[in-house]
Order: C-alpha cells, then structure tokens, then sequence
C-alpha cells in the first residue's frame, strides 16, 4: 500500500490501444495493491477495465502536453493501455507508484499470497493434489524393469533445480548418478522425460556437460551407456544437442561443451540450432512491433514479420521436437537432449516431443499435465524468465511463449486433433505471467517448497479444469484418425503463421468475428442433449408399450438451430488512408482477459455487450463531414 | 474425327504415374482428342485418372537413351532396357496439379508430348470438349442458365419505377462483350445509349448493376470514357449519369486506375469524367493492379508454393515479392470503399476501370457479397457470378488461357476471376457462418473457369457464346453445381442467413495465404479437409437427432440435410 502514492484520479482518459480503440473513454482511475482499475464515466455503460499490476510489462511517460500528461501501459500479454490525466502531478505520483507496483522486488508481493479466492484450507490443499505426475510415469508405464525411480535427488541433495523424484535406467547406480552430475552443468543429470511404450525408446534430459576441450567422465559415460542399454532393441542413442554448433563449441572455451563421441561409445551427436535467450527477446520484440503496426500495408507487414525471424525460431523449436519424435517413433532409438543448462531449449524441444509422441498430452488434462512435467518440475525459471520479480532483464526471455506457439501452430494444422483451442492457450499464457496462482511462481521445486507456496497460494491447474467446457475443441473426438499416434506434422516454412490471436490485440477487439468453435460447440451439446431425450423417449415408449404417445406433450424444446453470435454492425476498418486520427468509436471490446478481480467473476465483464454505434464516413478530403 | 492427326501413339504400356498425395501406379497411359487416360494395372487396384488435356498448362519432356536408368520398379528396369531407351513427361496443370510420366521408349515419349502439346490448347472454340461432353445424367434440352436479365429485372419489382430494361444491344452492335439486355435510367432512350455507347471504350455504357434495396442507391458500371487527349465530352453520358442520381445530391465515381494512370489513358484515347462535366459526380481513384502485372504476381507466388525450401526467410520474402496478398487487400478494400459509398453514405456508384471487363467486375461482385444477403446462398452466388463475369462479358477464354506454370509468352492472361474467388474465400473465412456456399466450391469454380467439361466459362462474352451455340450444344456448370449431390458437397453447414452487411477487414493479419488452393497438392490440407468434413458431419448428425427427437422440427433438419 505504501507505494500507492495517489489512489484516484477523476476525469482521466483511457486508451486500450491493442484493442484498436479510437477515441479515449473518460472516466476515474483508481489504483489498488494489486490493479489498476479504470471506471467509464459514461452512465450508460460503465465499463470497468481491470489490470494486474504484475501484468504490466513497463510504464512510460511521454512529455506533456496541453491536454494533461500521458502514461503508456504496456501488458506482458500485448495489450497497451493509454492513459492521459489532466494535472501532471497526478500522472507523476501514478508513474512512479505504477512503476513501483509493476516491479514487485520481493515474493511476497505478488498477487498470489493476497488472491484468496472463497475456498477453504481442505479445498486448497486438494487444487494442489489435482496434479498428480505419478500417476502420470505410471501412464507411461513406469517403473519397469528397464526405468526405475531414483531417491539420488531427495531432499536436492545432487541438483537443487531438479524435483525430488526422478526416472533413470535401472543400471545407473547412485554412485554413477552423483558422478554424472558433478560433469553435467548445474548438477542436471540425464533423466528421463518420456518413455514411449510402443517402442521402449525414452526422451531423457540433461544440461551440457562439462568437457572443455578434452574433459571426460567415467560416470557419465556409464550414464550415457545405461541410457542406451535401457532400450533392449537399439544399440545407440541421439545425442541432441539443441543450440547451434557453433555456440555448442563456443562453450567448450569455458570448460563446457558438448559430448565427445571418441569418448562415449555408441552416440550420435545432432545439432539443431534453436538460438538463445537473448536472440528469442530481441526477435519477441520485433513480432510485437509487428502486431503494434497501425495500418501496415501487406508488405510492411511481411517484412517486418521476416526481420523479426520469430515464424524461423518457432520452426526449429518445432523441428527439434519433429526429429525427437521420428527417432523415437520410427526408429525406436532413445535420444537424450540437452542445451546449456537444460532449462530453456532442452524443456521446449522435449515438451514438443511429448506432443508429437503421445495424443494424451493434446487433451486438456494432458497438456496441463506435460506443463507440470517438463517444466515447473524439471526446474525451468519462471520467476526470472517472466518477469515476476524485479531482476536482470537479461534473464527474461518467452520461452514457454515459444513452446505454448509450437502447440497452437499444430492445432492449426491439424484442426481435429487437440481437445483445447485457442483459448485455453491464451489463458496458459496469460497465467504464466499473472503471478495469480502458486504454479509458476519461483524457478524451481526446491525453491516452491522453501517458500510454501502449497500452503501459501492456489494451484491454477484446477481452476483451468474447471472452466473446461470454454477451452474445448468442438471438432476434437478422440477416436478420430488425426487424434492418435504420432503427430507428423509439415514444416515446410509456408506451414507457419503469425499468431494472431496473441500478437494481434487491434484486429482480435474488433467486434467479435463469426466464430464457427462457438457455433459447433453448441451443436455438439444440443446433439448430446438430444441424444439422452431420444434415448429417454425409447425407453419410455418401451415402458408404455404400445400406448399411443403424444410427441407435443414430451417435447418442449427448443429445436430451432443454435443462434451464431451476432455480426457487428458495421466496419471496424475503413477502406481509406487514415491520415488524422477519427473522430469515431468503434464498440467497447468484448474480449477482457485478467480481469482476475478477487471474488468477482469475469464473466459480467466479458459481458460487455456490443453497443453498434454509427461510425462515421471517413474517406480522404474531408469528403464526408458527417 | 480430326483429332486422330496429332495423335501418333494412342496407348502406352507400363507406364509409371506420379502423381501428388498418392503412391506411384504402373499401368497404361491412352491419349484421346480431350483427355489423358490412366489406368492403374497393380494387381487390387483399379485407380484410373482421367485428366481433360485442357487443364494441362504445361509440359516438360525429358528422354535419354539409357541403360543407366534406375526404375522405381525392377522389372521396370528390364523393359526400359529392351526398348533401350524412355522418357519422362511432367505435366503441369491449370489447377497447380503436377503430374509426372515415365513412358518406356523414347519416340512413344516423345509423340505423347507432341500430341499433349497440340491438343491442349486448341484454338478453335468449337473443338473443345464442352460441344463433345454429354453425361448421361444430363440432356441438352435442360434449362441452361439460372437467370436472365430479362427476368434478374421482372423479379426486382422495385426497379420498375425509375429504370427499364433496354434490348438496345439485341444484335450486340452496340456493344459486342454486352449482353441482349441491359438495365438503363427510364429516362434514357435507346438512341441515347448508342451515343453513349460510341463515348465508351467497346461500347460498354454505364448500365445497373446492383440496387441496394434499403436505400434504393445503385452501382452502376461502365468502361473509360473516351475523352482522348483534346478532352472530348459527351452530352448524352453525362444525361445518362445525370439521371442515375436524380433526386439524390450527388454520386461517386470509383476508377480502379491510379490518376496518374487515368490522365495518361487520354494519350491513347481514354480519360476520365472530368469534374466540370460530371459536376454532381466525386471521382476516387484506387489503383488496382490488372493484366500482366496481376498475370505475374501468380507466376511468382505458385513458383514460391512449389519451392521445397526449409527457410523461413526466403518463403516470406517470396510470398511478400510475389505481391499476391496486397492485389487481394486492394481488392477487398477497394470493394469496402465501394460498399461503403453505397451502404453508408447513401450515394449511388458508378464504377469503371479501362476496359471495364476485369477490376470493375471484380469489386462491383465483392461489394455486393458484402451489402446484399441474397448473394451469399450457393444460388444467389452462383446467379451473381453469372450476371456479373458470364453475361458481362469478363473475357474467360482471354483470360484464363494459360496459368502461372506456362512458358507460352503471355497475351491476354490474367487471373482476375482468380484473385475474385481468393478474396471471397477471405470473406469465407472472416465470416464462416454467413456465405452458404464451402470452399470446395470456390476450388471447383477455379478449375472450371480455366479446364471444363461444361460450357459455362467458354467464350469472352455472350456474342460468342451465341455464335457457337454454346446454349444448345454445351452443359451448363451452375446448373450441374446445384444437383443435390452436388449441392450437399458445395453447400456451408454452418450457414446461417444474415441481413447484415459483412464488412471485411484488410489488416494484413488478418489476410491469409489460400492453402486450399494453392497448397491443394500438399498433404496437410488433407487434415484441414478432414476438419470441414467432421463440421460437415457433425451440423448433419445434429439435423438428424432433432428430426428423430422431434417430429414438429421436421420441415428445418430437411433444410439442414439438404443444405
């Protein structure tokens, strides 16, 4: 609370620029612990517009000018919030209390240890067992006789950024653990990610190890060795090493590097060259600009989606995980990946793998649960990557962005493949950054225990579940041909698209578009419903037998067909060459994400019904005075 | 029949056929007067392709004497090397098929490529398949055509009061690419349009062609006209436009030419309505690219699809060089502006480019998908492409000659109706519960117009059609596409009518690549076929249920069923 300098400020102008809004709204701004609340003045309406302070990415001022001062509000999930307050004092105090707000500095200020949602003590610690990765290695149909699980890490005694509980080759003894990791940077041993069952090959993980130019390990040799000999049909494993080579040798210089393959019998070594953090920030950057663009012409467009080279990370990520899973698949050879520390790429490459591999990782639970595995569990740093805490910018980078795009990419092309859709991505996403629940918060297992956060927080996972019904997939069946074994998807560069549904805030608000998910989704329930009463009617004509049965009497419902959403009333885009900026207001957006207010659903906001307003004739001259 | 004489070699044996998203079939490769024939010969199957010479647009032949050749199949191997030599023949078609052919011995090659060569484009209208083709599910005598103008104009009782129809063209010696009737301004006589007519380039005077019913505006379309370079006018034109706007203020003149295009049109005859003439008219200028340049773009961008290159940068810089997806933007948004004059604003439009054959037809079709609900059914849009590109004369034969993989030295190509059919499968997508028409439609409408059985797309304009006796000698396709087999593959489940104007937007982002027709030969739009045939399954499963469940509901499942 002491950093709120001013918390209301009346008669401030309100731009959602991401939401391709023209003319500010005016209206009161308030500023709580956790939000900044904007509130319309217009009586009518009353829209409220809610963001979480540990949403916002950064806050700038722009110089002042007659009409107030400006501060500019750019969201972690793209959108971009205009605000002009008329006395400049007061845009000062909410800049610097804003930019306090924005940057918590400790754990304890994030939203999460004050969300308190109405749940009790029993029901919080069961949204914490809702995640249960046993369960989900006994899926996978572990442990066998070839992967065992090892108490080498209780308590993080070998790796601090490991979870406790680990699956390695039965062969690999403590003593062979422990010496492996002391040659693997950062302690990340080789372990196992995904274990294929139809052709006993694992996806295992690790980080480099620390070979220098001539370095070696009898351990991890003899790890790489049981690795192999824990797939009965094969006499080699892939090594994957995911950064480009010429990085991978740069590495060597500082005494890591990559495996020699004189030293270890039986590898094969395969670069695939997913650039690092830095290159992925930068490249972020450039796509976000893209999607900030006002009115690119087509070219500008396509240029500045090629000079950001974001579609050509995506496509590595994408065919890392594509030869992961041949191997795996087809070849039935087991492949350990790793990166540097095997956080970063190491986690994006096997999670895509998993995807591939595995049609339970595409329903909802699954992916839920692929999350949880490869990495909150596995030690990926949420807090550093995403900006939670006020820290080194040069440790933020979107990963998981990266991997949560390489998912939508596959729904894209294969349309019936995935139980979720888009939204539940954009929610994943959304949450990743939110800090609202416990799941995300800190880089590791040990650090999420040292913190109690199982005591402290929620887990998101439940609270996704629970919302189900929005984030499914109408054309989802899972008996379907698309929706089993292995996905082999096309990477031929015309196969990638800018996500549009994320970067592309301006064109998303426009008044909702026909959207043929909804229209199924309500077929598919009537169909079910209809399919119970029919059901029903058969039963009942049974038990009558032979009675005449009066149809008008039994059914009253409604068999008119679902009503489609409707159609904004006019154009949101104007087929001229803006020059000036319009005097018009295209309808409030529909779409209001994180309006995570405690206690309040989102629903009513979401509710925010479209009022059609004229918008005004705009061509060039001056043509229409309207 | 006279075809036999480019045909030397009728059949070959032992024939490898490679075709795209199908394993390679042996079999026997016959050539006809119209088609290439193969049937498959692998023991449990009998695969035949059957493909109109037409749609080949192109071929490469390659033969080499050989005894190195490595055959797919081992026994293949042996036969090659009895004949001692073989050739391969790629085949690239209009529909961006490409089709390969190992033929066993050298001058059998070479005399099916001569004979695909010749017979693929014919010159001679009256020999193409069309006048050859009769179904046995169809006879000739079947009405031709949905509509006429004659009756577009009795059924639109609301044009009676202020425009007639006039058959001032009835021997189209007023204009040759119009059709026997037009609808004119009551006010203007027949000796009027012929003067006007003479002020137009080819005679293409303004003439209705849509009435927006909430607001009684029209557009009205016309050619140039020719002011030349001393600035000639016309009293009768501008009378005619006059009367086009009578009891409204003014009007819009959309020109689909840059200025600068349309003040150097006056060096070669052309021009503009200048602002002193057409004192009551506001002209907008929108450039939109047309002919050769339009012709190219698709050269660039099929060139581009069918690269099989791994990087990112090079495909977007392909796509973005290609500048396919900015003609598609210009001509959505060109047609916006046109709907906007109308819809918002309230002021009749005239719209012309040069010729008024190609970019005019172009967006007076898309503005009317986007004002007028009527339109959007598969009929009403099936009826609108006949009235606007059949029967106003868009010069298909010219036009769709070649496609984008012919060497052949361009003339008059250019994929106009192509780029028309891309922008409205954007619409399709922007809006996909409003058009009732599926893209299976819009991929067939593309094949059609440049390789057909029917008669529909034959000739540049209705004089023609009416010389060769394409009425009574050919098939007509839309009414072929409305049969209810058809029907129920070219119809939207999900269509939903709308009164609303669906106004689509141009952002670049949300403008995308036609995978379905560009990509159509690769295997991933297999999976996207896939997803419209469980939507497809899943609204008729669902019409099902409802009729089952509820015998009051009957009359609306039919409808679903037999959308």
């Amino acid at each position: 609370m002491e950093h709120i300098r001013t918390p209301k400020v009346e008669n401030v102008r309100l731009l959602d620029r991401s939401s391709g809004q023209r003319k500010a709204s005016i209206g009161t701004l308030y500023l709580s612990a956790t939000h900044t609340i904007f509130v319309e003045n217009n009586p009518e309406t009353r829209k409220e517009s809610w963001v979480l302070h540990s949403m916002v990415s950064s806050v700038e001022r722009t110089p002042t000018i007659p009409a107030g001062s400006q501060v500019i509000l750019r969201c972690k999930d793209f959108r971009v919030f205009q605000i002009l307050v008329p006395q400049e004092r007061d845009c000062l105090d909410v800049h610097t209390s804003l930019v306090r707000l924005s940057r918590p500095e400790k754990y304890s200020e994030l939203y999460c240890l004050s969300f308190n949602p109405n749940v009790n003590k029993e029901e919080r610690q069961e949204s914490w067992s809702f995640m249960d990765l046993t369960a989900d290695y006994k899926r996978m149909g572990l442990p066998n006789n070839l992967w065992v699980s090892t108490a080498a890490n209780s308590e993080y005694r070998v790796c601090e950024t490991y979870p406790s509980e680990l699956f390695v080759p039965k062969s690999a003894t403590p003593p062979i653990i422990v010496g492996s990791a002391r040659f693997r940077s950062r302690g990340r041993f080789p372990a196992l990610s995904y274990f294929h069952q139809d052709t006993l090959a694992a996806v295992c993980r690790c980080s480099q190890p620390l070979s220098g130019f001539s370095g070696r390990c009898q351990e991890d040799e003899a790890m790489l060795q049981a690795l192999m000999k824990a797939n009965p049909g094969s006499d080699y494993i892939y090594v994957v090493d995911t950064r480009p080579k010429l990085n991978a040798m740069a590495n060597r210089a500082a005494g890591k590097g990559y495996e020699n393959e004189d030293h270890y019998t039986n590898i094969k070594l395969h670069f695939i060259g997913i650039e690092n953090i830095h290159v992925m920030r930068s490249s972020q950057q450039k796509i976000i600009d893209v999607g900030e663009m006002r009115f690119p012409s087509m070219t500008d467009f396509l240029y500045g989606l090629e000079n950001s080279g974001w579609l050509k990370h995506i496509k590595a990520i994408l065919d890392a995980g594509l030869f992961i899973a041949r191997a795996v698949a087809d070849e039935g050879i087991s492949v350990l990946v790793h990166c540097s520390d095997g956080w970063d790429r190491t986690a994006q490459a096997c999670s895509v793998a998993s995807i591939l591999l595995d049609p339970y990782y595409r329903t909802i639970r699954g992916l839920m649960v692929l999350i949880e595995r490869d990495w909150v569990s596995f030690g990926h740093k949420f807090s550093h990557r995403y900006g939670h805490l006020d820290g080194d910018p040069k440790e933020v980078s979107p990963v998981i962005d990266q991997f949560v795009e390489c998912v939508w990419q596959l729904s894209e092309q294969f349309p019936c493949a995935f139980e979720f859709n888009e939204r539940f991505l954009v929610a994943i996403h959304t949450h990743i950054y939110s800090c609202q629940y416990g799941t995300f918060l800190g880089n590791c297992q040990k650090e999420r225990r040292d913190m109690r956060l199982g005591e402290r927080t929620h887990s998101v996972w439940p609270e996704l579940w629970k919302e189900r019904a929005q984030y499914t997939n109408p054309l989802y069946r899972a008996e379907q041909s698309q929706s089993q074994g292995v996905l082999r998807p096309n990477t031929t560069p015309y196969c990638f698209k800018m996500w549009k549904g994320l970067y592309n805030h301006a064109e998303k608000s426009t008044p909702p578009r026909q959207s043929p998910a909804d229209f199924l989704s309500t077929v598919r329930e009537e169909s079910q419903q209809l399919e119970e009463e029919l059901a029903n009617q058969q039963e009942r004509i049974a038990a009558l037998n032979g009675e005449p049965i009066t149809w008008e009497k039994v059914l009253r419902r409604r068999t008119s067909r679902p009503r489609p959403p409707p159609l904004r009333a006019g154009p949101a885009v104007f087929y001229t060459d803006p020059t000036s900026s319009p005097a018009q207001e295209p309808p409030p957006p529909r779409r209001i994400s994180l309006c995570s207010r405690p206690g309040v659903g989102s629903r009513r906001l979401l509710h925010c019904c479209l009022r059609g307003q004229r918008p005004l004739l705009w061509l060039e001259g001056g043509l229409f005075l309207q | 029949m006279e075809f036999s004489e480019h045909i030397k070699t009728a059949n070959v044996e032992d024939v490898v056929l490679r075709q795209p998203l199908h394993p390679p079939g042996r079999g026997t490769l016959c050539i006809t007067g119209h088609h290439l024939l193969f049937s498959d010969r692998e023991e449990g199957s009998c695969r035949q392709v059957l493909l109109l010479l037409r749609n080949i647009d192109a071929i490469e032949k390659s033969v080499e004497n050989l005894l190195t050749c490595s055959g797919l199949f081992s026994n293949a191997g042996l036969s090659q090397r009895l004949s001692g030599s073989s050739g391969t023949i790629t085949i690239k078609c209009k529909d961006l098929r490409v089709l390969q052919l190992d033929i066993p011995g050298m001058e059998e090659c070479l005399n099916i490529a001569r004979s695909i060569e010749t017979l693929s484009c014919l010159d001679s209208m009256s020999e193409l398949y069309p006048f050859f083709y009769r179904p046995s599910s169809a006879s000739l005598r079947d009405q031709w055509g949905l509509s006429s103008l004659e009756r577009h104009y009795s059924q639109m009782k609301e044009l009676h009061d202020r425009w007639r129809l006039s058959t001032v063209n009835r021997d189209f010696s007023v204009c040759p690419s119009y059709p026997q009737a037009v609808i004119v301004p009551k006010s203007t006589d027949d000796d009027m349009l012929e003067k006007v007519a003479k002020f137009r380039q080819g005679g293409r005077f303004p003439v209705l062609c849509y009435y927006h019913k909430k607001n009684g505006m029209v557009i009205m379309r016309s050619s140039q006209p020719l002011t030349g370079a001393n600035r000639k006018h016309c009293r009768e034109d501008e009378q005619l436009l006059q009367a086009v706007i009578d009891g409204s203020d003014k009007g819009y003149i959309i020109d689909t030419r840059s200025s600068q295009q349309a003040l150097q049109a006056r060096m070669t005859g052309g021009g503009l309505e200048s602002k002193s003439c057409y004192s009551s008219w506001k002209r907008l200028q929108r450039q939109m690219e047309r002919g050769k340049a339009l012709q190219e773009s698709l050269i660039k961008l099929v060139e581009a699809c069918g690269e099989e290159s791994n990087n990112m940068d090079r495909w977007l810089s392909k796509l973005e060089n290609s500048k396919w997806l900015s003609h598609v933007q210009t001509a959505l948004s060109t047609a916006g502006l046109l709907a906007e004059c109308v819809e918002r604003d309230g002021h009749s439009v005239l719209v012309h480019g040069s010729e008024g054959t190609d970019s005019t037809l172009l967006i007076s079709t898309l503005a009317q998908l986007i004002m007028d609900p009527s339109c959007r059914t598969l009929e009403g849009f099936l009826t609108l492409l006949e009235r606007e590109w059949v029967q106003a004369g868009h010069p298909f034969q010219q036009r769709c000659a070649h496609s984008a993989h012919s060497h052949a030295r361009l003339q008059q190509e250019s994929p106009v109706f192509l780029l028309l059919l891309d922008c409205v499968w954007q619409l399709w997508r922007q809006f996909p519960l409003a058009l009732g028409f599926s893209e299976a439609l819009l991929l067939r409408l593309a094949t059609e117009a440049y390789a057909s059985d029917y008669g529909t797309f034959l000739g540049n304009n209705q004089q023609e059609r009416c010389a060769l006796g394409v009425k009574e000698n050919t098939h007509c396709l839309f009414q072929a596409l409305l049969r209810p087999r058809e029907r129920d593959c070219y119809s939207n489940p999900l269509y939903e009518h709308t009164e609303l104007a669906i106004w689509p937007s141009v952002y670049p982002q949300s403008l995308q690549l036609w995978r379905g027709f560009f990509l159509r030969w690769t295997p991933q739009t297999h999976h996207l076929e896939e997803a419209q045939e469980e939507i497809r399954n899943m609204v008729i499963e669902w019409g099902k249920l409802a009729l089952s469940s509820c015998p009051a509901s009957t009359r609306r499942s039919e409808d679903v069923q037999n959308m």
